[in-house]
C-alpha cells in the first residue's frame, strides 16, 4: 500500500455534509419521521394496487359502514372503500405538496439568487416586491383564481407555489450575499465563469443546506393549504380524493359516521407532524445557526 | 417615532392600490360575465345592468364598436364582436380602464358598490354584518392563543430539558400539524354532540365563542409557545440576567421582571404574521362552526361569482393586515430601545 495516500486518508476531514448526517441519525425523533414518511410514502404509493377496491368503485351492499374485515377503514355513503380513498387520497395530496414546494422552490431560488448576486438597485427594487407581496392575504387571491379560472390540479399547485416562494427568496438571498466575496467566487469569476455559472454552479449549491430545510418545512404548509382549498370545495373534486376533501366528507357525516372523519384526519396529521419534525431536525442539523 | 408612524402609514397606500388592481385584474380576467349563469333576460334589461354596474361604457362603444349602440340580442352581439376581434379587445379595455377608475374613485370614499348577487343589498351592508363577527372571532382566538401560548412557552423555557418542556413542545408541533378543520368537527363531536357542553355552531353569547375561538387559536398557541420558549432562552443566558440574579432577586422576579420583557420580542414581531393567518383561518373556521362573518362571505361570493363583494373582503381584509402590521411594528419599537426608526 502506498504510504502516501494512507496519510491522505487519514487528514480527510468531514464535509457538512457527513457532519449534517452525524447530528441527524442522534436526533431519534427525527429519523422516527424519516421512517414514518417512508412508511406513508410506500402506503399511499403501492397501497391501491393491494386492494382489492379502486378509489371511485362503489360496493353497495357495504355502503355507509364503519371498519369490517371487507373495509378495513370503512367505506363512505357511496359505498366507496374508505381505505383506498385514504391512499388515493395521499397521493394528490402528497403529490401537490410536492409538485408547489418544487414550483416555489424553483421561483424563489433564481429570485433570490439574483438579487442577492447583483446587489444595490437590482436588490433594493426585488426586495422592496417581496415586502409588498408579503401583506398580500394570499389564500383569498388564490380562492379568487381557483373559483375564476376554473378547478384543476394543475392550476392549483402553481397557485401554491406562486404564492408561496416569498421566505425562500429571502433566505436564498441571504445566503448569495454573505457566500459571493468568498474566494472561490473571485476564482471563478477569474476562470472565465458568466454570472449564471457563478449563480448557479457555485453559489447556490452552497446554499443547498438552507434550501433543502426551508423546502422540507414548505411541504406540509402547502399540503395544509391544499387540504384547505380542497375542505372547502375549490380543490379536487369528488370521485376524486385528497386528503382535505376526505377529511370535509367526513365532518358532514361524523355524527353517524365518525371513522370517515378520524382517519383521512389522523393520517394527514401524522404526515404533517412527520414532515414538520424532520424538518426542525434537518434544521438543526444543517443549519445549527438557524436554530430559533 | 411620529414621524416613522406618518410615513409608513403614507407606505400603506401604494401596497393597498397593488392589492386592488391585483383583485381588479383577476376580476376582470376572469372568463364569463356576471349576468351570464341567470336566466336570459331580455336583451335591453341585460344592457341596463351592464350599464349600471360599468361594465358596459357608452363612450368606448362609440369609439370602438359603434354597431353595438341599439339593445342588440346577445347573438347579433356576439356576431358583431367576432367580426371585428381587435375592436371589440380596444373596447373591452377601454371598458375595462373607466371601471378601474370608477371603482377606485368609489372605494376611496369607501363605498364599495352594489352586489352583483343579491341587487337590493350594497356590499357595504355585508361587511358592516360580517366583519364585526371575524373580529371578534379573531380576538378570541388570539387570547387563547397568548395565554396558552406563553403559559406554556414559559414553563417549557424555566423547566429546559425537563419533562414539562419535551411535553409542551411536542404539544406545540402536534397543535402547528393538526389542522383547523380536522380539530374544530373533532371539538364539535366531543364537547357538542357528545357531552352536550357547548352549542355546535352559530354565534351569540360567550358560549357560541369557545369552540371555534380555541380551534382557530390552537395553531397560533403552538408557534407563539416555541417562540416564547426560544426567546426566553436566548434572554436567560445574557448578562444583565445574571446581574439581576446576583443582586439577589427572586428567581420569580428575575423572570416575570427582567427576563420576560426581551423574550417576548420574537412573540410581538409574529403578532403581525399571527393576524393574517387568522383572517385565512377563519374562512374555514366560519364555515365549520357556521358563523355569518367575513370569511364564509368571501367563499359564497367567490362561489356565485358575487365578484364585488369578493373583491372588497380582500381588500377590507389587506387593509386590517397592513394596520396590524404597522401597529406590531410600533410596539416593538416601544418594548425593545435597540430599535431605532433609522432614515
Amino acid at each position: 500500500m502506498n504510504p502516501a495516500l494512507a496519510i491522505e486518508e487519514e487528514v480527510q476531514g468531514t464535509s457538512l455534509w457527513q457532519d449534517a448526517w452525524r447530528r441527524l441519525r442522534k436526533n431519534r425523533m427525527a429519523v422516527f419521521s424519516a421512517c414514518v414518511l417512508a412508511a406513508m410514502f410506500l402506503f399511499v404509493v403501492a397501497g391501491p394496487w393491494v386492494v382489492p377496491w379502486s378509489y371511485e368503485q362503489q360496493d353497495l351492499a357495504y355502503g355507509a359502514q364503519g371498519p369490517s374485515w371487507q373495509h378495513w377503514f370503512g367505506t363512505d355513503m357511496h359505498g366507496r372503500d374508505l381505505l383506498v380513498r385514504t391512499m388515493h387520497g395521499g397521493r394528490i395530496s402528497l403529490l401537490v405538496g410536492l409538485l408547489a414546494t418544487a414550483v416555489s422552490l424553483t421561483i424563489g431560488v433564481v429570485y433570490g439568487a439574483i438579487s442577492g448576486y447583483f446587489g444595490g438597485k437590482v436588490d433594493a427594487i426585488l426586495m422592496r416586491v417581496v415586502d409588498v407581496l408579503y401583506v398580500i392575504p394570499f389564500m383569498f387571491v388564490v380562492i379568487l383564481f381557483l373559483v375564476l379560472f376554473g378547478r384543476s390540479l394543475l392550476l392549483l399547485f402553481v397557485a401554491l407555489g406562486a404564492v408561496s416562494w416569498l421566505t425562500m427568496a429571502r433566505i436564498v438571498r441571504g445566503q448569495v450575499m454573505s457566500l459571493k466575496n468568498s474566494e472561490f467566487v473571485d476564482a471563478a469569476r477569474a476562470a472565465g465563469v458568466g454570472h449564471a455559472g457563478i449563480i448557479f454552479r457555485h453559489l447556490v449549491p452552497n446554499a443547498l443546506g438552507s434550501i433543502i430545510v426551508y423546502a422540507t418545512l414548505t411541504i406540509p404548509r402547502v399540503m395544509l393549504e391544499e387540504a384547505f382549498l380542497s375542505y372547502l370545495g375549490l380543490g379536487v373534486q369528488a370521485p376524486d380524493a385528497s386528503w382535505g376533501l376526505l377529511v370535509a366528507d367526513g365532518a358532514n357525516s361524523m355524527i353517524f359516521l365518525p371513522h370517515m372523519l378520524i382517519f383521512p384526519g389522523l393520517l394527514l396529521t401524522v404526515t404533517l407532524f412527520a414532515l414538520n419534525f424532520l424538518g426542525d431536525g434537518l434544521r438543526d442539523a444543517l443549519d445549527p445557526r438557524m436554530k430559533s | 417615532m411620529l414621524r416613522y408612524a406618518l410615513r409608513r402609514l403614507l407606505g400603506l397606500f401604494p401596497v393597498l392600490l397593488v392589492i386592488f388592481t391585483l383583485s381588479f385584474v383577476l376580476m376582470r380576467a376572469a372568463p364569463g360575465g356576471p349576468f351570464d349563469a341567470e336566466k336570459p333576460v331580455p336583451a335591453e334589461v341585460k344592457r341596463n345592468l351592464e350599464l349600471k354596474y360599468h361594465l358596459r361604457e357608452p363612450w368606448c362603444e362609440a369609439r370602438f364598436l359603434p354597431a353595438l349602440r341599439e339593445g342588440l340580442e346577445p347573438a347579433v352581439e356576439r356576431a358583431v364582436r367576432a367580426e371585428q376581434p381587435w375592436a371589440s379587445r380596444a373596447e373591452k379595455l377601454c371598458t375595462g380602464l373607466f371601471q378601474y377608475g370608477w371603482m377606485l374613485a368609489n372605494y376611496a370614499t369607501g363605498d364599495f358598490g352594489p352586489s352583483y348577487k343579491y341587487k337590493d343589498r350594497s356590499v357595504n351592508e355585508f361587511i358592516a354584518a360580517g366583519l364585526p363577527v371575524t373580529i371578534q372571532l379573531g380576538l378570541v382566538a388570539m387570547c387563547f392563543a397568548l395565554f396558552i401560548g406563553l403559559t406554556a412557552g414559559l414553563i417549557a423555557a424555566i423547566r429546559q430539558n425537563g419533562w414539562a418542556d419535551h411535553a409542551a413542545m411536542g404539544m406545540a408541533l402536534l397543535g402547528i400539524s393538526i389542522p383547523n378543520f380536522v380539530l374544530g368537527p373533532l371539538l364539535i363531536l366531543v364537547f357538542a354532540l357528545t357531552l352536550v357542553w357547548l352549542p355546535p355552531a352559530r354565534w351569540g353569547s360567550w358560549e357560541y365563542m369557545i369552540l371555534p375561538g380555541f380551534t382557530l387559536g390552537s395553531a397560533y398557541a403552538a408557534y407563539i409557545a416555541r417562540l416564547t420558549r426560544g426567546g426566553m432562552l436566548e434572554v436567560i443566558r445574557q448578562d444583565y440576567i445574571r446581574t439581576a440574579r446576583a443582586k439577589g432577586l427572586s428567581e420569580r422576579l428575575v423572570i416575570l421582571r427582567h427576563a420576560v420583557r426581551g423574550g417576548m420580542l420574537p412573540v410581538v414581531s409574529y403578532l403581525g404574521p399571527a393576524m393574517a393567518g387568522l383572517f385565512t383561518g377563519s374562512i374555514v373556521i366560519e364555515r365549520i362552526f357556521n358563523i355569518p362573518g367575513m370569511g364564509r362571505y368571501f367563499v359564497d361570493a367567490a362561489l356565485n361569482r358575487d365578484i364585488t363583494l369578493a373583491m372588497a373582503v380582500v381588500v377590507v381584509d389587506a387593509i386590517f393586515l397592513l394596520v396590524a402590521n404597522l401597529l406590531v411594528d410600533l410596539a416593538l419599537g416601544l418594548l425593545d430601545p435597540r430599535v431605532r426608526y433609522e432614515e
